[in-house]
C-alpha cells in the first residue's frame, strides 16, 4: 500500500488522547515508534454512533481471542469496521480493557497537571470518555476496547498475564476503513503493563487512500464469516 | 490475584425460603432489580442453556457490567465463586458465592440476528436472538420509567455481558474455542448485589450452535432476601 502517497501524518504524544473520522476507502498506520507503546482504542459508525466495535462479535466470528493481520473489527451490526491489512507486531490485545483513575493512582501514585504540566498521568478510561464527549458520546458509548501492541497470554485455568516481549520499536499495524469509522484513540498505558514506572510511549499516526477490497481480499477470504461480514458491509453503501 | 477455576461451591440456602421464583422460557427476556445484600441465583434447569445476561447500578444505568474490568481486576477470563462482577466505573456490583458448574463465560458476547448472518449464513438474519431480547427488555424498561430518575434505555445500553454456563476456553496461541458444555440439569450459580443492581437476562434462542444441543431449554432465578445468608460464606 505504500504506493499511495501519505494523506497526512502526526505523532499522538505519551498518554494523549486523539480522534478522528477514518473515511472508507482509507487506511491508517499505526506505528509504536519507541517499542512499548500501547494504543487504546474505539469504534463508532460515524453516521450512527449507535453502531460500535463489537469485541465479543470480533473474537466468535473468527475464533480468535488475538487481533493480527488477516482479521477484521465488526461492528455490533454485523459489518466490517476496519480491516487489519498489515501488522509486524503479530499480537494486539482485544481483552485487556483500559486503565481507570483508580488504577493509576494504586499503580503510580498521584501526578496532577499543576505540578508536572502535561507529563500528568492520564488513564484509558478518563481519556476515552473526554474524547468521547468531543463527538457527542459518553459513558453509555464506552464499550470494549482495543489495546495495539499490547499482548496478554491465558493459561489453561483462564488466568492472564501481561506478556513483555511484543514490543518492538517500529512495530506497524494498518487499519483500512470500510466504513467511515470514528476512531477514539489513546496512548495512556496497558492495565496490565507490569512496570512499576509510569511510562507512556507515543505512537506515529500515518493515512494513505487505499484500493477497496477486492474478490481476493486476504482479509475477506481469512474465513467464510468474513466475506458474509464484506458482503454485509458493501450491501450497506447501496 | 487469579482464581482457581473449578472451585465448585454450594450454597446453603434452601430453594423454599426464597422471596422470589421465576422460570425464564428460553427466547425470553427477564429484567429485575435485586436490593444489595439479596442472593441471586440462576438455575439451569436441564443443562448447557446460555444465559445471556447484563447487569446495571440500580442508581446510574450508565455505570454497567464490563467484561474487560471484571477480567482485568481478577486475572481471569472465567467467572466462578469468588469473583467480583466490575462495573465501567469500577463498581463491585455483584460477587459470585456459589457455583455448581465451575466456569462461566464473558467474552462470547450475546447473539443477534446481524452477528448470525455472520457467523452461520445470511439467511439466519430472521432467527431469534438474545439482542432482541435484551432491547426489548431495556426499551419496555425505559419506556415505564423502570428507574425512579426516568432514565431512558436503549441499544447503546447492551454491552458485553455474561454467558452462565456457558464454556468458551482461549488457547496460549490466541483462539476462542466453543467447547462442549460442563453444566448439567440442575447446576446453578449464586450472587451477592453489593450495591442495587439491575439485572437483565436474555435466556438464549440460539438454535444454530450445539453448546445447548440445539434446544433451547428454561432457567430459573431465584432471590433471597438480604442477610438469608452468613455473609462470610462460612458453612453452618
Amino acid at each position: 500500500m505504500s504506493q499511495w502517497p501519505i494523506l497526512w501524518e502526526e505523532t499522538v504524544q505519551p498518554a494523549a488522547s486523539w480522534s478522528h473520522v477514518l473515511k472508507r476507502g482509507t487506511s491508517l498506520r499505526i506505528t509504536d515508534v519507541d517499542g512499548g507503546a500501547n494504543a487504546g482504542a474505539l469504534f463508532y459508525n460515524f453516521e450512527c454512533p449507535a453502531e460500535r466495535y463489537n469485541m465479543p462479535d470480533t473474537l466468535k466470528a473468527q475464533h480468535i481471542a488475538r487481533l493480527t493481520k488477516g482479521f477484521v473489527l465488526y461492528s455490533d451490526m454485523g459489518r466490517v469496521l476496519c480491516s487489519i491489512t498489515e501488522d509486524t507486531a503479530g499480537w494486539h490485545d482485544p481483552i485487556g480493557g483500559c486503565s481507570s483513575r483508580a488504577l493509576v493512582l494504586a499503580k503510580y501514585g498521584e501526578a496532577r497537571y499543576q505540578e508536572h504540566r502535561n507529563e500528568y498521568y492520564c488513564n484509558g478510561h478518563d481519556s476515552f470518555l473526554v474524547e468521547l464527549g468531543k463527538w457527542g458520546l459518553g459513558a453509555r458509548d464506552l464499550t470494549a476496547n482495543v489495546n495495539f501492541f499490547s499482548r496478554l497470554d491465558t493459561a489453561a485455568n483462564g488466568a492472564i498475564t501481561f506478556h513483555g516481549g511484543n514490543r518492538e520499536p517500529g512495530s506497524y499495524v494498518e487499519l483500512r476503513a470500510e466504513m467511515n469509522v470514528l476512531t477514539i484513540l489513546n496512548t495512556c498505558p496497558h492495565p496490565l503493563d507490569p512496570s512499576e514506572k509510569y511510562n507512556p510511549k507515543p505512537v506515529h499516526l500515518s493515512l494513505r487512500r487505499v484500493e477497496a477490497p477486492g474478490p481476493d481480499d486476504p482479509c475477506r477470504l481469512s474465513r467464510p464469516e468474513n466475506g458474509r461480514g464484506f458482503t454485509l458491509t458493501e450491501r450497506y453503501f447501496l | 490475584m487469579s482464581l482457581v477455576p473449578s472451585a465448585l461451591l454450594h450454597s446453603t440456602l434452601d430453594a423454599g425460603h426464597a422471596a422470589y421464583r421465576h422460570v425464564i422460557p428460553a427466547g425470553e427476556p427477564w429484567i429485575h432489580e435485586i436490593r444489595a445484600g439479596e442472593y441471586f441465583r440462576i438455575v439451569d434447569l436441564h443443562g448447557n442453556q446460555a444465559v445471556d445476561t447484563l447487569f446495571y447500578n440500580a442508581h446510574d444505568y450508565a455505570d454497567r457490567y464490563s467484561a474487560q474490568d471484571t477480567i482485568r481486576t481478577q486475572a481471569n477470563l472465567y467467572l466462578t465463586t469468588g469473583t467480583r462482577l466490575i462495573s465501567t466505573g469500577g463498581t463491585v456490583l455483584l460477587t459470585i458465592v456459589a457455583d455448581t458448574c465451575g466456569r462461566h463465560d464473558t467474552v462470547g458476547g450475546a447473539c443477534s440476528n446481524e452477528s448470525n448472518m455472520v457467523r452461520y449464513a445470511i439467511e439466519k438474519r430472521y432467527m431469534h436472538a438474545c439482542r432482541s431480547s435484551f432491547l426489548k427488555a431495556v426499551m419496555e424498561w425505559g419506556h415505564r420509567g423502570g428507574h425512579p430518575g426516568g432514565l431512558e434505555m436503549d441499544k447503546r445500553d447492551i454491552a458485553s455481558n455474561i454467558n452462565f454456563f456457558m464454556n468458551v476456553p482461549v488457547t496460549p496461541e490466541g483462539r476462542l474455542t466453543f467447547e462442549d458444555g460442563i453444566s448439567e440439569p440442575g447446576k446453578y450459580v449464586e450472587m451477592r448485589a453489593e450495591t442495587d443492581v439491575l439485572a437483565l437476562i436474555s435466556n438464549c434462542p440460539q438454535l444454530n450452535n450445539p453448546c445447548n444441543a440445539y434446544n433451547p431449554t428454561p432457567v430459573e432465578v431465584l432471590i433471597w432476601d438480604a442477610g438469608s445468608r452468613d455473609p462470610l460464606g462460612r458453612e453452618p
